[in-house]
């Protein structure tokens, strides 16, 4: 079944099964993250966790790895 | 005390032919995946499919009988591995939650894949460059093409089932750029190795979503701000300098330059490592899979890169050794001849593969001053050039000046590029812990119990 998933309060659809990353990349939300220097926006790259870009923050478990991370009804989703 | 006769850490090709043919010898066997379902990165599918491609039949059965003879453990992540006299201790963290898990055995099979080997060019890191086996596992496992209007470079044939899925979902690919020169048809290694349905397979696909395919081209430069809009596209010399350049417009680019083999656990271990044909750092082994260290085996890409069926084809015999070895029996031959035939074919044609697309010099041309070669800790060139003139005369001392390597992914990613750029070999890297990994895991790791 499809859901919805909450990213910094706006609803984004969910195919059953997907990861957090690939749920925001098919939303058109393609970066959702800066770097500390220089402040350059980043998305997802590697898409099998082991580049560390596209980390967000996952029902306020910091640094996780959004193409990782599977989607779940509810799950609330905040990018820095 | 131990638990297991074998751990298999991967869940691919390799990883799951060796633990059935271990399983099926009669040992007790776990095996151990970070993903959520088996198939490693080839067999990398949906949660509502099974998996796809050549062997995925096989590879099916292979997981249902796995299921009845071994312990299956997903959403595993191995973060080290310890040894001491008698066992192995195998570390990893399960689910989400992070919860510490230990497993002890007697032998360990190393079958952990490999990831994709990028290039830094200027605009890299800009949201919406992947790597050609990102967008591959974004299309395969999550059904998402990385963008509409998609620009494929790199080089070596991962680029044409890249290029031809992307365009089957309904992607415009704009390009296949592919920075070597065509190979006479007659000297390429995939028609050599009977692999010549498979490669015109990929060709047809293409020509039938007239995707245009150029030798000695390749993006080296991506633009845009907040997501690349277009990329620069280089007509190269054969060292891939630029010889002239235009202009692609995009909203995405998929770029891979072959793989990195994942060796760490067998370097934790001590286990013996060599260079590949493409420069690699890979684990030694003999044709029963076993590494310099007893009672470790490899299989798969960290032994070399050279893909599914070779993969396969090792697991089995590493599973098979691995029977023979615990069982202590001297003597006999536990890998048939067929096996090691087959296995040096095919390594023949990886061999080949890998000399026939080479990495070239040139690519360092590309760079500008500025341009990031370590995305984690955002070192640019220059800081690698400041750190030369320093005196910095290899990887490791140009990591210890400049920070390369030195962020989250650990020089996975910029490790190839910074030894390249120090002008050497990469070295086998050790990494005393694979996966991060948090604080409060480690703290509950005295109260799990091994098994």
């Amino acid at each position: 079944m499809n859901f919805e998933i909450t990213v910094d309060g706006r609803a984004v659809p969910v195919v059953a099964g997907q990861s957090v990353g690939a749920a925001l990349h098919a939303a058109g939300i393609t970066s959702w993250r800066s770097t500390r220097h220089e402040g350059r926006p980043r998305g997802l790259f590697c898409g099998i966790g082991v580049c560390f870009d596209c980390l967000v923050t996952v029902n306020g478990r910091e640094s996780q790895r959004a193409c990782l991370v599977r989607a779940r009804p509810g799950d609330e989703v905040t990018t820095s | 005390m131990t638990g297991y006769d074998l751990v298999v850490v991967g869940g691919g090709p390799a990883g799951v032919a060796g633990a059935l043919s271990a399983a099926q010898a009669g040992l007790r066997v776990a095996l151990v995946d970070a993903g959520p379902r088996l198939g490693g990165q080839y067999f990398r599918h949906r949660a509502s499919s099974l998996p796809s491609g050549r062997g995925a039949d096989r590879f099916v059965r292979q997981c249902r009988a796995l299921r009845t003879t071994a312990d299956l453990l997903l959403d595993h992540k191995v973060w080290a591995v310890e040894r001491d006299a008698e066992a192995f201790t195998v570390h990893g963290m399960a689910g989400e939650e992070e919860r510490p898990v230990t497993l002890t055995c007697r032998s360990l099979l190393i079958a952990t894949g490999a990831h994709d080997r990028p290039l830094p060019f200027p605009g890299w890191d800009l949201p919406g460059v992947f790597t050609a086996g990102g967008a591959q596992a974004l299309l395969k496992g999550e059904g998402v093409p990385v963008g509409r209007r998609v620009v494929v470079s790199g080089t070596g044939p991962f680029l044409l089932p890249v290029a031809a899925g992307l365009a089957a979902a309904g992607a415009s690919v704009a390009g296949v750029f592919e920075a070597n020169g065509l190979l006479g048809l007659a000297r390429h290694p995939m028609l050599a190795a009977g692999k010549t349905g498979e490669a015109l397979g990929y060709g047809a696909a293409l020509a039938r979503h007239r995707v245009p395919y150029r030798t000695r081209h390749a993006v080296v430069a991506a633009h845009g701000s907040a997501r690349v809009t277009h990329v620069t596209v280089a007509r190269l010399d054969p060292t891939w300098r630029v010889l002239s350049s235009r202009t692609v417009e995009c909203d995405a680019v998929a770029v891979g330059y072959g793989f990195v083999p994942q060796i760490d656990l067998a370097v934790q271990l001590g286990c013996a490592t060599a260079h590949s044909a493409d420069g690699s750092p890979v684990v030694v082994v003999d044709e029963g899979q076993r590494t310099s260290v007893a009672a470790v085996y490899a299989a798969g890409e960290p032994t070399g890169v050279g893909g599914a069926a070779l993969a396969e084809l090792e697991g089995r015999a590493a599973g098979l050794a691995i029977a023979h070895d615990l069982a202590s029996r001297s003597g006999g031959e536990p890998v048939p001849g067929v096996l090691r035939r087959r296995g040096e074919r095919l390594r023949a044609f990886a061999r080949a593969l890998q000399e026939a697309y080479p990495v070239q010099p040139g690519w360092q041309s590309w760079l500008a001053d500025d341009t990031l070669v370590c995305r984690c800790e955002e070192v640019p060139v220059s800081a690698i050039r400041e750190a030369m003139d320093l005196g910095a005369t290899d990887a490791r001392s140009v990591k210890l000046l400049a920070r390369p390597g030195m962020g989250w992914c650990q020089g996975r990613i910029c490790g190839y590029a910074v030894s390249c750029l120090a002008g050497e070999r990469p070295q086998a890297t050790r990494r005393p812990i694979v996966q991060p990994i948090t604080l409060g895991c480690l703290e509950r790791i005295e109260d799990e119990q091994p098994r």
